[in-house]
């Protein structure tokens, strides 16, 4: 912005007739001027879609993942777990399991953006018409979808579990999954703006998804834990997102969830909103 | 007009990339961008597609300012990169279309426009096919007809034929100029392959971020030296034919029965050769062979730059460095 006015003044070319007939107003724009292009959104979002079906491996990667964590922790600590609030420990577990896999698939999708500025797609996308927040908002949005999708063919594991699931238990764990994914897309997003390379990769892995899941309540009940645990539990977003996709299953610690939904909603928000401005800086 | 640049700089830091330089593009005109790399093309190419803002000076493109108005710029121009910006997981139409949406063509209009497009590139029958599956020229036709699609009145191509084999260089030049016969288009191209050049109808040579020449591929070598005709005649012929040539042009003798004779300053040398024979043959003087040397656009080049086009060693290391500061580019905050 300032730059912009800099260059205006400094310019003493402006007050020379210019050499050609200069448009001083744009030509009426064929959709209506939103502050957001909708149709830009849809189809960074579209994409998004088409990928994760051309992609199916990468689909069957997750499930394996979150069943071997499913079977590993539900049944392989079964023994060691008091059963929490009525529930088994492998009730308990299957939601942490969904916000795993919920973690996992929005942090690599958020993380393709990476990819595709080394392999030039994102350039078709910044040298278009379009404001930036399209790119933002197209990916955080495909990136939940994707997520959300993923997360919701482990709901057919649930008897596995132990769960019994009604329609209504699903259509409230789908909307809690959906906001969970929303926040760790935009937080992907603001790492993956951040990164300018992809050997990084790993270290994301290492140093954010797994720290986040782990210290999430995914896997453990959050009362009763050490004060410094306490803290990690309070900052970290996916807690909400683990404690609202549970109380939607399982009705367990429902009274908070309205508080989760609220976090979730103000991460998304926060982050979005610094996405925006490092997505300005992308050229 | 299609490109008004006046007094564009760009600085990074303490390096002056582009320093002070003023041009303009014809409408309909083929303008060839030339320089070693480093030379500033690239910098200059991002700041007329609004990717870079100018550090001073100004660019119209299409008769809109790049800094004031760059969503109509834009949307005016397609732009074919370097490297490829496809994606790969999509399918050649599927590409085609979330490009109509990026630019919000009239939604009617969108599968004729593909239709027609993937024809121009001959690329109908690949239409469903990934990406992936394309060879290189393939997929740098897919993207000149992506630069298209959305009717641009100049389309930019930055290096458009690096890496590709010389057979289909050919072919992606041919549907380029067939283009810019069909659609009035203005095309606005880089490239290092001089007898590319050969295909503009302007070209800017740029070196060290300045522009140090700007003309026709012809006018440029007239600049740096003459035509001139070789004739061979029999070895006993040649003294004679000397005399016919005339005195008052320039004849070097060869070995054997060879003759050089070099043009008046800007004249042709295939009206000369013409001549000569007309005149050889008058004189019952048997022309064995003959031939016109012309300066070639090599010559200009070395003339202005002091170093061959692709001096790889001068360019590795700005390479190193463009590469450099494009691993840069999230700190950067303009």
């Amino acid at each position: 912005m300032k730059g912009k006015v800099k260059m205006a003044q400094r310019s003493t070319l402006d007050t020379q007739p210019p050499l050609i007939a200069v448009h001083t107003t744009p030509p009426p724009p064929r959709t209506a001027r939103l502050p957001v292009d909708l149709e830009g959104i849809a189809m960074i979002w579209l994409r998004e879609m088409s990928r994760l079906w051309r992609q199916r491996t990468r689909l069957y990667g997750a499930i394996v993942r979150a069943l071997v964590w499913l079977f590993a922790l539900g049944f392989g600590l079964r023994r060691s777990f008091v059963p929490i609030a009525g529930l088994s420990y492998a009730q308990f577990v299957f939601p942490g399991v969904i916000a795993m896999t919920i973690i996992f698939s929005a942090l690599q999708s958020a993380i393709s953006i990476i990819w595709d500025r080394e392999f030039g797609f994102l350039k078709e996308v910044l040298v278009a018409p379009t404001p930036r927040s399209t790119l933002v908002l197209g990916k955080c949005l495909g990136g939940a979808t994707s997520s959300t999708a993923q997360a919701a063919i482990m709901l057919v594991f649930a008897p596995l579990a132990g769960v019994t699931l009604t329609p209504l238990h699903v259509l409230a764990a789908l909307g809690a999954m959906f906001i969970t994914a929303l926040a760790l897309s935009a937080l992907g997003i603001v790492i993956a703006l951040r990164m300018t390379d992809f050997e990084n990769f790993g270290t994301i892995q290492n140093f954010i998804t797994q720290p986040l899941y782990l210290f999430s309540g995914a896997i453990f009940p959050t009362r009763g834990v050490p004060g410094w645990l306490s803290a990690l539990l309070f900052l970290n977003p996916l807690t909400y997102g683990v404690n609202a996709i549970r109380g939607a299953l399982l009705g367990y610690n429902v009274s908070e969830v309205p508080r989760d939904i609220v976090a979730l909603l103000g991460v998304t928000i926060v982050f979005l909103g610094i996405a925006l401005m490092l997505a300005r800086g992308e050229a | 007009m299609s490109v008004v640049v006046e007094e564009l700089t760009r600085t990074f830091g303490a390096i002056e990339a582009v320093k002070g330089i003023s041009f303009a593009v014809e409408k309909g005109e083929v303008f060839g961008f030339l320089g070693p790399n480093g030379a500033g093309k690239s910098t200059t190419i991002k700041m007329l597609c609004t990717l870079l803002k100018p550090t001073s000076g100004r660019a119209l493109v299409n008769g809109y300012d790049v800094v004031q108005m760059p969503t109509d710029v834009r949307r005016s121009i397609g732009i074919v990169f370097q490297d490829p910006t496809l994606d790969d997981y999509l399918s050649a139409e599927q590409n085609l279309r979330y490009h109509c949406m990026l630019y919000h063509t009239p939604p009617a209009t969108r599968p004729t426009r593909i239709d027609s497009l993937l024809r121009l590139v001959g690329l109908e029958d690949r239409r469903k096919d990934l990406v992936k599956t394309f060879s290189g020229g393939m997929k740098r036709r897919l993207e000149v007809a992506r630069g298209l699609l959305h009717e641009p009145q100049t389309l930019f191509l930055d290096e458009p034929t690096v890496g590709l084999d010389p057979q289909t260089r050919r072919s992606v030049w041919e549907y380029v100029m067939r283009l810019r016969q069909s659609t009035g288009l203005t095309i606005f191209m880089t490239t290092h392959y001089l007898e590319e050049a050969e295909y503009c109808d302007r070209i800017a040579i740029m070196d060290h971020g300045r522009v140090v020449a700007l003309d026709t591929p012809d006018a440029l070598k007239r600049q740096v030296g003459r035509e001139s005709v070789h004739l061979v005649v029999a070895p006993e012929d040649v003294a004679r034919a000397a005399l016919v040539i005339g005195e008052d042009r320039r004849v070097t003798h060869g070995e054997g029965g060879e003759l050089q004779v070099e043009c008046a300053e800007g004249a042709s040398g295939q009206a000369l050769a013409a001549q000569l024979l007309r005149q050889l043959t008058l004189s019952d003087i048997a022309v064995q062979a003959v031939s016109v040397h012309a300066p070639s656009l090599d010559d200009v080049f070395m003339r202005l730059t002091g170093r061959a086009i692709r001096d790889e060693t001068a360019g590795a290391k700005e390479r190193l460095e463009a590469r450099l500061r494009g691993r840069g580019r999230l700190r950067r905050r303009s």
